[in-house]
Order: C-alpha cells, then sequence, then structure tokens
C-alpha cells in the first residue's frame, strides 16, 4: 500500500516505516515556532513546566510580527517576554524588529523551513510552508511549549484529500483565486483534520509566492495542512537558501486519498470572499461596485514579491480614489528592500499610498488600518470574520492583489481588466 | 467528570476571532480575556455567564486562529463545557491541552436551547438534557488524549510520562 506525501514525512519523524491515517504518532519536530502574541503563552508554560533550557537552540524559531513594532504598552511587553526569552536560550532564529517579517513569509525566504520538514507554530498559518514540500502545522501555545522542551509534537495521521488544477490560468488568475475557489467550494470545514495535496498541471507554472498563498489558506478550509510536491521550481528557491541538508518526498502512484477533487482552472476567474466567512466565495463581477473605504495588500497570504509587483503593475499611472486609504504592507524586509530597487515603492507612493514596515497589523484587526462602524475593506489577507480588522459591523472582502489594486483606483470593488 | 450547568447556544463556525477578538490580544491575563469573550456577538456574555453553564454549537466551533487565548478566555468566564457538532483542529488541541472540558456529538443537539439545564458525565460521554429530558451521547476519546484529560493537560501528562520513564 502506498503513501502521501504527508504520511511519508510524518513515518520518517516517526521513526517508522509506515503509517496510515487514523493513527496516533509522535514526532520529531524540525522547527517550532512562536511570535509575539502565543510566544508568551508558550513561554509562561515553558517556565511552569520547570524545564530549564529548550530541546535545541536552532530549532526553535520567535519573530515579534503580530503587535510589532510595538502597537501599545501591553504589546512591548509581550515582544519583551519574546526577546528576554530568545536571549536567555540563545534562540538563533529571533529576528528583531527592522530584521523581521512577517513569520510565514520570512521563514521560507530566510531558508529556516525546508523541504520534507516537519514544521509546527503556534499561529494557524503554519500551514503555509506546505508549499515547499513540507508538513506544517498551526498549534497552540501549549503544543508549542511541549515541543520546545522535547522537540516533539503527537498527530493523528490525517487523511488525505487531493485537488487537482488542470489547464492554463486565465488572466488576473493567481493562486489566491484557486485557493479562494476551493475553500468556496468545500467550506469552510471541507477538509477537517484532513492533509490538502495539491496537485496538477496548473500549478507547475505557479511561482513560489503564488504556491505559498494556497498552502496557507488551507487552515480556511479546515484543514490540518496543505502541501504541494517539489518541483524544479521548489528546489531552484530552496538552492541558495538552504543551511542544512533536506529530503524531497513525493506520493506514491498508489497513495491513498479520502477524495479526489479536480478544478478546470480554464473556468475560474478572480475571485472574491464576502463578509464574514472565507466560504463566500463569489466571481469579481458579482460584487463589483460594493463601496470601499480601505484597501490592505499585505500579510502571511500575499504580501511578498510577486504579489507587491502584481499590485503596482495595476495601481502605475493611477491614483488612489480621493476617500480610500491603499494600505501597502511588504511582508519581510527583503520584499521591502526589492520593491524599492524595482521602482515598486515609488509606484504607490506616488499613486497615494502608505507603505509600511511588515507587519501583521490590520489583518488581525491589532493596528495599522483599523476600520470604523460600516466601513468596509477589500482585503489580500486570509480571513473576513466578524470584527477581524476593526469594528464588529464593518466588513472585509478578500482577494487577490489585483483585484485589491484596482478597487483602490476606483473606491469600489473593480475587475482589474477595468483599469488595466 | 461530572457537570450541571446553564446551556448558551451558538450557531455554526464561531471563529476565534469571535471567542476573542485580536484586539484584546495584548495580554495574556486570563480573567481580562473572559471580559471580553464572545462581545462581537454578545456583548454582554460574559457577565451573563454563571459559573458552571455550559456551550451547545454547531459545527467547527473555534475555527480560525491558533490562539490558546480562545479556550482560555471561555475557561475563565466560568464556562465548564463546551459541547459542539465539531471543533476546529487547533481548538480542539488546545482546550485538551489547557483542560477545557469538550465534548463532540453530532446526534441532534441542535434541539438543545439557550437556558436548558444539562447533567454531562464527561468520562462516559453522557449528555442529559433535564428540562426536556432527553438524553445525547458524544464521541468518545481515544485512548491517548483520556490520558491527557485525566492528567490535567498536555504539560501535566508529559511531567507524569517523564517520571514513569525515571523510576
Amino acid at each position: 500500500m502506498g503513501m502521501t506525501i504527508t504520511e511519508k514525512i510524518f513515518a520518517k519523524h516517526a521513526g517508522k516505516s509506515f503509517v496510515e491515517p487514523g493513527e496516533l504518532i509522535m514526532v520529531n519536530v524540525d522547527i517550532a515556532l512562536a511570535n509575539d502574541i502565543t510566544g508568551p503563552v508558550a513561554i509562561e508554560e515553558f517556565k511552569k513546566s520547570g524545564a530549564q533550557k529548550v530541546f535545541d537552540r536552532e530549532k526553535i524559531a520567535l519573530i515579534p510580527d503580530h503587535f510589532a513594532p510595538n502597537k501599545d504598552i501591553k504589546s512591548a511587553e509581550l515582544c519583551k517576554t519574546l526577546r528576554d526569552f530568545a536571549k536567555e536560550q540563545q534562540i538563533v532564529h529571533y529576528y528583531e524588529v527592522g530584521r523581521m517579517g512577517i513569520e510565514h513569509a520570512l521563514l521560507p525566504e530566510q531558508g529556516i523551513v525546508l523541504p520534507g520538514d516537519v514544521v509546527i507554530g503556534a499561529d494557524s498559518h503554519t500551514c503555509t510552508y506546505g508549499a515547499l514540500g513540507a508538513f506544517s502545522t498551526g498549534v497552540g501555545s501549549t503544543d508549542l511549549a511541549f515541543a520546545m522542551i522535547t522537540g516533539k509534537c503527537w498527530f493523528k495521521v490525517p487523511e488525505t484529500i487531493k485537488f487537482i488544477y488542470h489547464g492554463k490560468l486565465n488572466p488576473w488568475v493567481t493562486g489566491k483565486d484557486l485557493i479562494l475557489h476551493t475553500i468556496g467550494d468545500i467550506g469552510v470545514d471541507g477538509a477537517l483534520y484532513k492533509a490538502m495535496e495539491f496537485t496538477g498541471d496548473a500549478l507547475s507554472n505557479l511561482t513560489m509566492d503564488e504556491r505559498f498563498t494556497m498552502t496557507n489558506m488551507a487552515i480556511e478550509a479546515g484543514g490540518k495542512n496543505g502541501i504541494m510536491e517539489a518541483d524544479n521550481i521548489t528546489l531552484e528557491y530552496v538552492k541558495d537558501r538552504a543551511k542544512r541538508p533536506y529530503e524531497v518526498f513525493k506520493s506514491d502512484e498508489d497513495a491513498r486519498y479520502s477524495e479526489i477533487i479536480d478544478y478546470n482552472v480554464e473556468e475560474i476567474g478572480p475571485k472574491i470572499a464576502l463578509p464574514h466567512l472565507p466560504e463566500n466565495v463569489v466571481d469579481v463581477e458579482e460584487a463589483q461596485g460594493i463601496e470601499i473605504d480601505q484597501v490592505v495588500i499585505g500579510s502571511c497570504t500575499n504580501g511578498r514579491l510577486e504579489d507587491m509587483r502584481m499590485a503596482a503593475r495595476v495601481i502605475k499611472g493611477h491614483k488612489v480614489h480621493p476617500y480610500v486609504r491603499l494600505i501597502v504592507i511588504p511582508a519581510t524586509q527583503q520584499v521591502y528592500q526589492e520593491m524599492i530597487k524595482e521602482g515598486i515603492t515609488e509606484i504607490f507612493i506616488e499613486a497615494g499610498a502608505v507603505v509600511s514596515t511588515p507587519t501583521c497589523g490590520p489583518c488581525l484587526g491589532g493596528y495599522m488600518g483599523i476600520l470604523a462602524k460600516g466601513e468596509r475593506a477589500v482585503a489580500t489577507t486570509n480571513r473576513n470574520f466578524v470584527g477581524r480588522m476593526g469594528h464588529p459591523e464593518s466588513e472585509v472582502y478578500l482577494s487577490n492583489p489585483a483585484v485589491a489594486a484596482a478597487s483602490a483606483i476606483k473606491g469600489r470593488i473593480t475587475h482589474p481588466r477595468e483599469v488595466a | 467528570m461530572k457537570f450541571k450547568g446553564r446551556v448558551w447556544t451558538f450557531k455554526d463556525n464561531i471563529d476565534t476571532d469571535v471567542i476573542i477578538p485580536a484586539r484584546y490580544l495584548n495580554t495574556t491575563n486570563s480573567h481580562e480575556l473572559a471580559a471580553h469573550c464572545m462581545e462581537d456577538i454578545d456583548p454582554d456574555f460574559a457577565n451573563k455567564v454563571n459559573q458552571g453553564d455550559i456551550i451547545v454549537a454547531g459545527k467547527n466551533f473555534g475555527c480560525g486562529s491558533s490562539r490558546e487565548h480562545a479556550p482560555l478566555a471561555i475557561k475563565s468566564t466560568g464556562i465548564s463545557c463546551v459541547i459542539a457538532k465539531s471543533f476546529a483542529r487547533i481548538f480542539y488541541r488546545n482546550a485538551i491541552n489547557i483542560g477545557l472540558p469538550i465534548l463532540e456529538c453530532d446526534g441532534g443537539i441542535e434541539e438543545i436551547a439557550s437556558g436548558d439545564e444539562l447533567e454531562i458525565n464527561t468520562d462516559e460521554g453522557i449528555i442529559t438534557n433535564l428540562t426536556t429530558g432527553k438524553v445525547y451521547t458524544a464521541k468518545p476519546f481515544p485512548e491517548f488524549i483520556k490520558e491527557i484529560i485525566n492528567a490535567g493537560g498536555l504539560l501535566n501528562y508529559a511531567k507524569k510520562v517523564d517520571s514513569k520513564c525515571s523510576q
């Protein structure tokens, strides 16, 4: 009986030759991640347990990104807790403001997470690294504390749903639209407890940035992880970043899937997820004309260089609508620097946008772009729950960067072909 | 464990942003968190809950973020147990890890109404609605998870296993 890529990574990390869905296993973790919100809770648990030392100072990543640069005194205290612990334990992968980025963009960019790894993070979008062919998933702070002490985490081996995307992408369609379409199709609990394996010829030309966007949102369908097999594009991306050995796993031909779902991407156009669930997905045309107050381009979902390039192509030569705030947040310092070099930052500022230092900020309603009562935002982020970006009576519409940019120009939800 | 309490019902897909909005995550104090629990859909929830009350919800309870602040906030309001048709996986782990009793039950719990009084036996997974007389059975937990629950959370469990190993 064959195994899926997820099962193979689990077997290897559990010291077994074979695992199957339903089995409870204890696995060795390659990287354990926490941020300024979840880290302090994990550190508290770590200390309460009486532990003195982390299992391996090279296998822990602590990133202050959610409310950093510190948004208020309480957040400053949380970041300080993270920093003090990183110093005390001599954590190798601690990134201070000025060098940090949004964790799920930073870790792959810096080669900290690699194909074949098991990565857990006290952040639900840890599933992002599946685009590298790694098993990665979000956990809570106590699981993370346990991993910081023991280097291990328990799992129930999940069943896998295979998603096959075939055909040629339509203009203005990106990885974001494919994953929104998928969530709209199966629902926010459509992959509950399951692995989502993404495959098909339509994905073979996607850039790594677009692939990260897809696996990033596996959690929005309830998935345990999203995963893709590493190919030449992956290996090219990893080549100069990896500082340790890694292993490429592929699903067997006779691997078992609980379901196989096939999409013809030629039938898919740019999408929008309407409030207040990521499954409320419609074609942009159906939402066209809805007036907006703010646009956010950034986050762990769509804050990478390709996202910025795409938005800038749409914005170039236009002005942001007089009553719209366009907030652009590069996900890492490297993305920020590249944007400057390529003249992208200039394009945004000329258009009347604000370009911020990396932070998760507005995506979770932290700061740097909170919505007032009744306000609406188009965002390239991942969630549009009640109150997600501010007031409980505000609204978030999720889209790809091109739709977000076009909407910022027009002041209403707009298909990018209208302005390009 | 046995609990008896009054019910608060919630719909499907109650997300962690609703359970505890991110704007309050600049603290780890569970009492501060509890004061804002569910406030975006029921501003008065934290004040109305009595010690021992029970949440009965639809499917995918706790979807969204990995914030352990969500089960911590619920626990600190005085809620004794959360029953749902299904739980999002991170919330499920977090609740067990911090010792917030949860039960998964797909069989007809939508009939349970706010204000009903329930009696719950978490060891046997039996839910009795004292108001209507109806009885529901929850899905049993795997042995391993029972051990974590009985130890009072993951880190206590780890200590127990550890001390067994060193004996």
